[in-house]
């Protein structure tokens, strides 16, 4: 238990989730909802109930790619993705497992590309992916036929002001 | 039109969104419109930078805010993931009193508000330039059956997007109805593709995928229409019975110009035996 959630989560996300009255709009129409541990209702009220630790090591968090229908259809206007994000936040703060490392490889493979260049190398960022995830052979096909279209190119283009990002990751202690 | 907007190309200008790129670029030049891009942009942290940090993603996004307000015009930003991040930290500027306060000495700058952030169908679907599309049309989309996908970033949420109706938006119907083309209704304009887990979860995404392009085909669509890279490469890769065009793609057919053939031939599905 941690009495403390709710208050963190509604200050990190900006979200008024005490609002929730589990009316399950979100949780109907959330197109990832059969991947998740704990559908979008059930993790309001645990956020609610500050069960930290079963939604820092739930699978749910990392599942949910933000497409914001569950925010956009709220009847108390509460967006969850920001509170997906506080809590994921959290889960690595914490030192926790996370329930999908492959996921979390493919998002520091990619921040790790921008901090490197200000803007995103394709080809370094998926050789990165690859190794950090162990997912060596899957998709080989769909990449070998973008690089073949022209749609990964070899040389980064690197943004004039990498000093400024990197400062910028440092200030979000990334 | 006289017009001149700054530009964001976002990371998938010269990668995956290649002919995305080049078609808006020829009908935006066709349409008399100036684009000057920023020169110092940086990545505006994708999908991947929230997953991570709240701080770093509003940062990055921030700082493409505060350069666009540095040149002075509204901005234009073709990629729906990179008009998505960069709208939600205009909004942020404008709404969060403390989040405004910390950005401004992070930054370095002073949020005045007068810069608008603008997706490519803020820019080029807007009813004040129809009259100056529809004079620019020369071969009409005739008999081309198409279904509007809209996807995520560019519609919600409503109020970082200022789109009306999130879950029937209109904007790229009317457009491709003023090329000719035979709109047809359907239901599944705003669903989720599953792209942001197009890399990590090839199954879930195909089985999102699938069921949009299931819509479509059973609405006898020639092909779907959107204005989102990341859509547009997940939907093509993950499927062999749709076409997936650009709306700027379609635009540029109608109106003659533009590399088309070279464009089709980098998409998964190639759209030339529509043309």
């Amino acid at each position: 238990m941690s009495e403390n959630l709710l208050d963190k989560v509604m200050a990190e996300s900006g979200q008024p989730l005490n609002l929730c009255y589990q009316c399950r709009k979100c949780s109907v129409g959330c197109p990832m909802v059969d991947e998740f541990d704990f559908p979008p209702n059930m993790v309001m009220r645990m956020v609610q109930l500050g069960m930290k630790d079963e939604l820092l090591k739930s699978k749910a968090i990392w599942m949910c790619v933000s497409c914001e229908t569950c925010g956009s259809r709220c009847p108390n206007e509460i967006r969850i993705a920001p509170v997906m994000d506080s809590l994921r936040a959290q889960c690595l703060a914490e030192g926790v497992t996370p329930a999908d490392p492959v996921t979390v490889a493919l998002h520091t493979s990619f921040v790790d590309s921008i901090k490197t260049f200000g803007r995103v190398h394709e080809a370094t960022m998926l050789m990165k992916y690859k190794l950090k995830s162990k997912k060596y052979t899957s998709d080989l096909d769909v990449g070998l036929k973008l690089f073949l279209k022209g749609k990964i190119p070899i040389m980064p283009k690197k943004s004039k002001n990498v000093a400024k990002v990197k400062e910028i990751f440092k200030n979000a202690g990334i | 039109m006289g017009e001149t907007y700054s530009y964001y190309p976002g990371c998938t200008s010269h990668s995956t969104a290649i002919e995305y790129i080049e078609a808006s670029l020829a009908v935006i030049e066709a349409l008399g419109i100036e684009l000057k891009e920023l020169p110092d942009w940086c990545c505006c942290g994708a999908a991947s930078a929230h997953n991570l940090s709240g701080a770093l993603a509003l940062g990055l996004s921030a700082f493409n805010v505060a350069e666009a307000q540095k040149a002075g015009a509204d901005l234009v930003i073709p990629c729906a993931g990179c008009y998505g991040n960069l709208a939600q930290a205009d909004y942020t500027l404008r709404q969060d009193e403390n989040e405004r306060q910390r950005l401004e000495k992070e930054l370095d700058f002073t949020y005045d508000k007068k810069v608008k952030m603008l997706s490519l169908v803020d820019l080029l679907a807007r009813k004040e330039l129809r009259p100056a599309v529809k004079e620019l049309v020369k071969k009409p989309l005739t008999g081309l059956k198409v279904v509007c996908y809209y996807g995520c970033a560019i519609v919600r949420p409503g109020a970082v997007t200022g789109v009306d109706d999130t879950e029937n938006p209109q904007r790229i119907d009317s457009l491709m109805a003023d090329l000719g083309a035979e709109v047809i209704d359907w239901s599944c304009k705003v669903d989720c593709c599953g792209g942001d887990l197009g890399l990590t979860d090839a199954e879930k995404t195909t089985e999102l995928v699938n069921k949009i392009v299931d819509y479509a085909v059973a609405a006898e669509a020639d092909c779907l229409v959107t204005s989102c890279a990341l859509c547009q490469a997940n939907v093509d890769i993950r499927q062999q019975r749709l076409p997936i065009l650009y709306f700027s793609e379609l635009m540029a057919e109608a109106f003659q110009i533009g590399k088309r053939q070279s464009w089709w031939k980098k998409h998964f599905n190639n759209p030339a035996n529509l043309f």
